[in-house]
């Protein structure tokens, strides 16, 4: 037997190095075993390139971020992937969507399951931008410079209630067919106002938005495909756009938000923490961009600092699998609802939306316009102005950090409490201005009603603390605990309290039958 | 020119030139024209979403009131969120969409309740109770005779409108 020839033993030698090579290939750097490996396979991997080399140890304490952010993300990958499978078999047409979904419920292998997989990612998406949102508020994450994240996050927030919303239209059940109608009439809502002001012939804003919404004037096979339009593409793509501004913002703004004295706070790192900038051979700084603010590590050295790889990735991993066991233990648990074939003739009684729109829909009990459009326009704009309003700096980075704190965060969780379930006792118990004063002229309703009277009760407890404390983070607390609780309060007593024709009952062993 | 001028020119550097009034013209005027091109553009691509017809179906329907109706009695139309009421002074007929989110009311002994939000109407459609902001619209309704009415639930008519029975 004879050698083999150069270029075949060539071949072989190739062949058998095929696999490494195409390791090498994948991860340029080597292994990640010193800093500067770890730093290389963060920022040598388009996945991964978002995330800083070195992270602060401040941003990964778990009671501090308690991974709420990367949480949302999670539930909302999960949404995506289940959202996808559905729509394998989901068909938008009035006369399919129903048929289609029972389908996915009780014939398709393993319909059921992303079926409820889908419905507790999106519940637990809304929860978690919410929790989110009160974290970012709550450690003062939103002054400056990380103003326009805090905005940018507050787009995120709608467009997430967005999807929720239009994802329930889709089965064509009672529950969408109702809650579309009662959406579209929220978005002619404005016509409450137009019409007492006699203008409605001229400006018929309400009237405009409904039909764009709806491209018809009842809901119907157009609403549907725009629904379903906005569900699977319009509102994703807008999500992601804004999710890689929101990540990306959060690197330029110099990482989670800190307090500047938070090394001293932390203490030194734990004995066997993997090494700082011990291994390099020398220290280099190469900018891509100039960060504002007091966070670039340039001149001060990075000692607070760990690697991103592993310790970053890994509690990103944890938060990751902890929302999928969430999603799949409660899928598990409880199945997503499915009402009876939409009825145009018949709305169900009492004809109750998700719970997160529970809150809204006790508001727009009191006044269409002011519940669905007034009040929420002026807490979202509220919001977003706090952190052009709090050019203040005490407490950042803290857990209710700023003036007062935690005791003065709890006052106004006890004064929320109380305002919101006073204001909806008294409405509950002696009625409103129609029922006094039935000729009353429907705009002094629309500007006085239990949803107004609170807001301006919050407003006032705000401006009073801004006095108080002569602060503006100070009646931010207060103002943002007041809309938290009252949100919550509201929530409750839609999903508990209220029955047939909207009527209060403790319980709902209570209702009467029908 | 003057003969400050040349002076002038001299003492500016390279780097902060004479302002050139008629460039900046010609760069704003640009700006604007690229702005306001592309907004109504975009007004033009909302044009499209808004139907030129509106894919409904009809508005108007036929419907018989029976012999037996007594008078006052509320009669429901079939498949039509309209109730139709036959009393001494003729026909007339009251839309069962709520004014307040369009749910559809349902008769109760007092005359109407919402399911939605618990909007309480009187039997004339008139707001008792709850968010909805005006009464119940009255309908056209044209008789045909022999117990046979058109209503249309497109055309609203000032509460009290009847036509004979």
């Amino acid at each position: 037997m004879t050698a083999p020839a150069p270029a075949l033993r060539r071949f072989g030698d190739n062949l058998r190095a095929a696999p490494r090579r195409l390791r090498d290939s994948l991860f340029r750097s080597g292994r990640p075993v010193s800093d500067r490996t770890r730093a290389s396979f963060v920022f040598g991997n388009v996945f991964l390139h978002l995330h800083p080399a070195r992270v602060h140890r401040w941003s990964l304490r778990p009671t501090f971020t308690l991974g709420l952010g990367v949480m949302t993300l999670s539930t909302f990958l999960v949404a995506l992937v289940t959202g996808i499978l559905l729509m394998v078999y989901y068909k938008p047409s009035t006369a399919l969507a129903y048929d289609s979904i029972k389908d996915l419920h009780f014939v398709v292998p393993t319909g059921r399951f992303i079926r409820n997989i889908h419905r507790w990612a999106a519940n637990l998406m809304v929860v978690g931008v919410l929790l989110h949102m009160a974290r970012a508020f709550y450690t003062g994450a939103y002054r400056a410079p990380r103003e326009l994240n805090w905005v940018v996050g507050m787009l995120l927030l709608a467009i997430t209630l967005g999807l929720s919303f239009t994802g329930y239209l889709l089965p064509w059940d009672q529950l969408a067919y109702w809650a579309v109608t009662i959406g579209a009439n929220i978005a002619q809502s404005p016509r409450e106002v137009t019409d007492a002001l006699g203008i409605t012939a001229w400006l018929d804003a309400g009237g405009l938005q409904k039909e764009l919404l709806l491209g018809s004037d009842t809901v119907g096979e157009e609403a549907l495909i725009r629904f379903y339009l906005l569900h699977v593409m319009v509102l994703p793509l807008a999500l992601c756009t804004l999710l890689a501004v929101h990540f990306w913002r959060v690197r330029k703004d110099g990482g989670l938000v800190r307090p500047a004295d938070a090394e001293a706070r932390l203490g030194p790192a734990p004995q066997g923490t993997w090494p700082v900038f011990t291994e390099a051979p020398q220290k280099t700084y190469s900018l891509a961009a100039l960060v504002k603010g007091k966070t670039a590590a340039v001149g001060r050295g990075p000692e607070g600092t760990v690697p991103a790889m592993p310790h970053l990735l890994l509690a990103e991993s944890a938060a990751l699998m902890l929302s999928v066991l969430l999603c799949v233990l409660l899928s598990v648990l409880a199945d997503a609802p499915l009402k009876e074939l939409a009825n145009p003739a018949v709305p169900e009684n009492p004809a109750k939306a998700p719970w997160y729109f529970l809150g809204l829909q006790e508001l727009v009990a009191h006044s269409a316009f002011m519940g669905g459009i007034g009040i929420p326009t002026v807490v979202l704009v509220g919001l977003g102005l706090i952190p052009f309003l709090d050019r203040e700096s005490e407490g950042t980075g803290l857990w209710f950090g700023g003036p007062g704190g935690g005791r003065l965060v709890a006052l106004s969780a006890v004064y929320g409490l109380l305002a919101v379930v006073g204001i909806e006792a008294f409405a509950i118990h002696y009625g409103w201005i129609r029922e006094w004063w039935p000729k009353a002229p429907q705009l002094l309703i629309t500007l006085v009603n239990p949803g107004t009277v609170l807001t301006a009760a919050y407003a006032a407890w705000s401006v009073w603390l801004v006095r108080r404390h002569d602060s503006t983070r100070a009646g931010a607390l207060g103002l943002f605990t007041c809309f938290a609780v009252g949100f919550l309060v509201l929530t409750v007593i839609g999903v508990h309290f209220r029955g047939p024709n909207w009527d209060f009952y403790w319980w709902p062993s209570q209702w009467p039958g029908h | 020119m003057s003969k400050a001028a040349p002076a002038e020119a001299v003492e500016r550097s390279r780097l902060d030139p004479e302002p050139i009034p008629r460039r900046d013209f010609l760069g704003l005027a640009a700006t604007w024209s690229a702005l306001a091109t592309l907004a109504f553009a975009a007004l033009g691509m909302l044009r499209l979403p808004k139907a030129a017809v509106l894919p409904s179906p009809s508005k108007k329907f036929r419907v018989s009131l029976p012999e037996s109706l007594a008078p006052g009695e509320p009669f429901l139309a079939p498949g039509r969120p309209v109730v139709l009421v036959r009393d001494g002074l003729g026909v007339y007929a009251v839309s069962r969409v709520c004014t307040h989110l369009g749910c559809i009311v349902q008769p109760s002994p007092a005359g109407f309740d919402c399911p939605c939000h618990g909007s309480r109407f009187a039997p004339d459609g008139a707001v008792l109770k709850g968010p909805a902001p005006k009464p119940l619209q009255w309908l056209a309704v044209s008789s045909l005779g022999a117990g046979s009415y058109v209503v249309d639930e497109g055309a609203a008519v000032p509460p009290g409108t009847r036509v004979k029975a």
